[in-house]
């Protein structure tokens, strides 16, 4: 739901809703972590950064693909290339600049974290098949996700004494960001009253301790939990950065709508 | 050209065994696991497929080759559908297709097994991959990525190559 829509009222418009939140959030990431493709800080980060962007950009393929059909609409195209940044409803956390190499790491590992988490209640209450496939295909991925950002995460903040003040000043910076993974709006609970999405606050818990526990295992200090927390991204009220990102990405698309690549 | 009927279900399944995974060309699409099925309709043959990693850029390629291979055997009217409702698994990969792997220098998959443990695997506890080359189990992760989303990388310390080995999912 963009500031403008309405809450959805069928089955189907509020998993076309639930469909589309998913897949704005790994569409964007995706496209962030997409930046560092060949400026990896070594050979196999770089693979393993395009490896993951990858996986995030194809987890949004199949959940586009699947709203596309739902909806009638041509194809995944039309949701990436051809919506505005009010019409996205992706997160901040998504969204913002690509960063160093530690706030990106810092990025994928809490991300990956809520994914983990979300993503494992989903299959228990999903009925659709189809969705609830792509949920069970994705799930084996974000583990990769996690377990590598989380090796970072150690690596970097009990490492030198400058990787550790990067990785911590990437935490401290983030941190007002992660709010939005818990938020819940109309439309999210519209979805949980339909079994199609879960109250995220059940595992809010479970994620604070795999994050904190990591943290304190990578000597790093967790950062206030109690301080102020960005909002609004989900309802299309986003930071700067998605435009300047859309109009990269959607430039080619909306110049040459019926351009292929041969 | 051949119409439908005149085609066996089997006939049909060793065509696909002709389609070559274009990233890992000692196997073709069937032993992968990639074609679930193949569903005679009244009037035209539908062939379902499932992807192996969710962005697997090859996917593309594989449902031309698909598309080429069939339309090449003179069947036209077939439609290649992606199916998300199984999520594919490296245990659906036969025996025979794990020993082509090892053979062609790639770590096979060994059998998944649950997750229940996955966060307590989070703190250590590696697997051990034997080298395809040496069959030594001193071996080591060097990344959890490889040169395809299928497949990660590693060193053996014994004849001191490096290999890769497909991820177990």
């Amino acid at each position: 739901m963009s500031t403008f829509d309405t809450i959805p009222k069928t089955k189907q418009e509020a998993l076309v809703e639930t469909l589309l939140r998913l897949a704005d959030d790994r569409l964007i990431l995706g496209h962030r972590i997409s930046e560092w493709a060949g400026h990896g800080p070594e050979l196999e980060e770089d693979l393993a950064l395009a490896n993951i962007a990858l996986d995030m950009i194809g987890h949004a393929s199949a959940l586009y693909t699947y709203a596309a059909e739902l909806e009638g609409k041509a194809d995944e195209d039309h949701y990436a290339y051809f919506r505005d940044d009010i019409d996205f409803k992706n997160i901040a956390l998504c969204e913002l600049p690509r960063g160093d190499f530690a706030f990106t790491i810092a990025r994928i590992f809490l991300f990956s974290t809520f994914s983990y988490f979300l993503y494992q209640k989903l299959i228990d209450i999903v009925e659709d098949e189809q969705f609830n496939g792509m949920l069970q295909k994705h799930f084996k991925e974000i583990k990769y996700h996690l377990r590598h950002s989380r090796e970072w995460v150690l690596r970097l903040g009990d490492g030198t004494d400058e990787s550790h003040q990067r990785a911590q000043d990437a935490f401290n910076e983030i941190w007002m960001y992660t709010g939005e993974l818990f938020n819940l709006d109309e439309v999210d609970q519209v979805a949980i009253q339909k079994n199609l999405f879960v109250d995220t606050l059940d595992f809010r818990e479970e994620w604070e301790k795999l994050v904190v526990d990591t943290l304190e295992e990578a000597t790093l200090n967790v950062p206030d939990m109690e301080q102020y927390m960005f909002s609004g991204s989900r309802q299309g009220r986003h930071t700067e950065h998605l435009g300047r990102l859309l109009a990269e990405m959607q430039f080619l698309r909306r110049s040459y709508p019926d351009a292929e690549w041969k | 050209m051949k119409t439908d009927h005149t085609i066996s279900k089997q006939d049909f399944w060793s065509y696909l065994e002709e389609v070559i995974d274009p990233e890992i060309p000692v196997l073709n699409v069937v032993e992968m696991g990639i074609v679930r099925n193949v569903v005679f309709d009244e009037d035209q043959v539908v062939v379902k497929i499932t992807p192996t990693y969710s962005g697997c850029p090859a996917m593309n390629a594989i449902e031309m080759a698909i598309h080429e291979k069939l339309r090449e055997k003179g069947i036209e009217s077939f439609k290649v559908v992606t199916d998300f409702k199984e999520s594919w698994t490296t245990n659906w990969m036969t025996d025979h297709a794990k020993k082509k792997l090892k053979e062609y220098g790639i770590a096979p998959p060994e059998k998944t097994g649950d997750d229940s443990d996955f966060l307590t695997s989070l703190k250590g506890s590696q697997k051990i991959v034997p080298c395809p080359y040496c069959d030594s189990i001193d071996t080591k992760l060097q990344s959890e990525f490889g040169s395809t989303a299928c497949k990660s990388q590693y060193y053996c310390n014994e004849c001191h190559q490096p290999f890769e080995h497909f991820k177990c999912i």
